[in-house]
């Protein structure tokens, strides 16, 4: 039996954009086991949104991730309009669904030229961020900057979209669909591509269940969920598109619905920038205060679905703030996708989630004696119980009482 | 212009040190390698470890876990190193001073050489501050 080896990866790699902590156990080629060690990039965003206004907070939010800097923003004016029932003016929502999708657009891109990097392929790369620039572009021209935006408030955005710089972004938006064919044909004709990728790192169905996985993950498997059309927001239920999946639930399938979704995007910015040629009115509805409350907000984020919850209890701060991002549920299949897999495909397999940990990291619990972490799995999963309890007394209800077998 | 400040200039070799950052300025970092910017035209490229390195770019503000390691890179890095600190928040800490996980800016660290301030700064900035540097260097 050979012996069982383990490989580090970090957490400062420089495979790895962020930095996190990658066990693999290998024997020889093969990789057996993976652990992931978090942490190095929690800045404690949901305590400090205690200490600001409701219109601060979309600019913290905003800097939780770089690369989904205006889906966090919207996920979290959607909860606190949900929270102090404020009326959106309607041109406010093809408005969100632009920027969200040219978002959409440069984040797969970013993801599909670092596929093509960890593979290897960094021509790929290259001519991927090349293309991708144009998105910017478009992006600085509307918002005012290339990343981090801005554009939210709640109870609308801060910036309208003028007439006259829509042809202007149609034309780029136009230019656009050439290369992105040019690389799904070469996505799908490279055979250099398909020996990488295919049945590489697959996950079933039913493991996507089982770990509520989200986003295009879920989607290359074959689960159909996508927030846009499950629980319509912003202007996505007023427009044509359709879910893409995909069935086999390897790194090329993920690939595939990545790039097929950005065609489906384009389609959702050109309906509404010809909506925004007729819907008048306002961009802003000036909500003047929170009545107390609590609200939530989804918005389906290029990995997936971001959840925020705020509580308001009518001043001009949440009271609490809860952040969710789809990393958080695509992290963990990582430790069934690469099982079995060999050393070299580990790579392509952890970043095919497109895992994102800084969007990640909303908890940490350091022994102030130790200075350790002091909640570890078992810890976690005991309050996890104790709280289930404490809130079935609360609310007056016997149920079974749960026990996973962990050691109290 | 002595022999080590013509052989740190000619070609820099850049370790980029993400703390804990949004990727903003580490996909910008990024973008200045990529056709349209391309840096790698000045012989700048990105080294996989710090014992390579001639630049150490930081990017983020560093909180309690990450800035331990920083030192220990630092500590790691063939002298002399010229420290870059990419972004607002590794410049000052930007929006996320104040929080219990963060640790002081990074300067209160490590000796830093140049500030480049931005949410995130725009490439071209980037490479103007490597000029600038350069220059510094050369003692022009």
């Amino acid at each position: 039996m050979p012996k069982k080896t383990i490989i580090p990866i970090g957490p400062y790699h420089p495979l790895q954009e962020e930095p996190e902590f990658f066990k693999l156990h290998v024997e020889g080629e093969k990789v057996v086991g993976l652990d992931i060690e978090i942490g190095y990039n929690h800045r404690g965003i949901e305590k400090l949104s205690e200490s600001k206004t409701f219109e601060q907070t979309v600019f913290l939010v905003e800097r939780i991730c770089g690369i989904c800097s205006t889906s966090h923003p919207i996920a979290c004016v959607q909860a606190v309009e949900d929270a102090g029932d404020i009326e959106v003016p309607e041109r406010v929502l093809y408005i969100r669904s632009v920027i969200g999708e040219l978002e959409r657009i440069h984040s797969h891109l970013l993801w599909l030229g670092l596929a093509g990097h960890f593979l290897g392929f960094n021509t790929v790369w290259m001519w991927v961020w090349r293309y991708r620039e144009s998105v910017l572009d478009m992006m600085e021209h509307i918002t005012g900057n290339r990343n981090h935006y801005a554009m939210m408030k709640p109870g609308g955005v801060r910036r309208d979209i003028l007439p006259e710089d829509i042809p202007g972004i149609k034309k780029t938006l136009d230019g656009l669909v050439k290369p992105l064919a040019l690389f799904r044909d070469a996505v799908i004709d490279d055979p250099v591509i398909h020996a990488r990728t295919k049945g590489v790192g697959i996950l079933t169905k039913q493991q996507i269940i089982d770990y509520g996985a989200l986003g295009p993950t879920a989607r290359a498997s074959g689960v159909k969920i996508d927030t846009r059309k499950d629980y319509p927001h912003a202007a996505y239920g007023l427009v044509d598109w359709k879910v893409i999946t995909a069935e086999n639930g390897d790194v090329f399938d993920k690939t595939v619905v990545r790039i097929l979704e950005m065609f489906e995007s384009i389609k959702i910015i050109e309906q509404c920038l010809d909506k925004l040629k007729t819907v008048p009115g306002p961009v802003d509805s000036n909500p003047k205060a929170i009545k107390p409350g609590d609200g939530i907000g989804h918005y389906e984020a290029p990995r997936g679905e971001v959840f925020h919850y705020i509580r308001s209890d009518g001043t001009n701060r949440p009271v609490r703030h809860k952040v969710r991002a789809p990393s958080f549920m695509n992290v963990p299949t990582d430790r069934v996708a690469v099982m079995g897999q060999s050393i070299a495909d580990a790579t392509i397999i952890l970043a095919a989630v497109d895992p994102c940990y800084c969007c990640t990291e909303r908890m940490i619990a350091i022994d102030a004696d130790t200075r350790r972490t002091a909640l570890r799995s078992p810890d976690l999963l005991r309050l996890s119980q104790e709280k289930t309890e404490l809130l079935k007394r609360e609310l007056g209800k016997e149920g079974p009482k749960l026990d996973f077998g962990v050691p109290s | 212009m002595s022999f080590t400040v013509n052989a740190l200039t000619r070609s820099l070799n850049v370790f980029h040190l993400s703390g804990s950052a949004c990727n903003n300025c580490d996909i910008e970092i990024l973008d200045v390698l990529t056709p349209r910017y391309d840096a790698e035209r000045f012989g700048m490229v990105l080294v996989g470890s710090i014992r390579h390195a001639d630049v150490l770019l930081l990017s983020g503000a560093f909180n309690r876990k990450s800035a331990i390691r920083l030192k220990r890179v630092y500590e790691d890095a063939p002298k002399p190193v010229v420290v870059i600190a990419v972004g607002s928040c590794a410049c000052t800490g930007n929006i996320f001073t104040g929080s219990y996980n963060i640790s002081e800016p990074v300067c209160n660290y490590i000796p830093v050489d140049a500030f480049l301030p931005g949410c995130p700064p725009k490439p071209e900035a980037m490479i103007s501050a490597v000029v600038k540097l350069i220059q510094k260097l050369k003692g022009k």
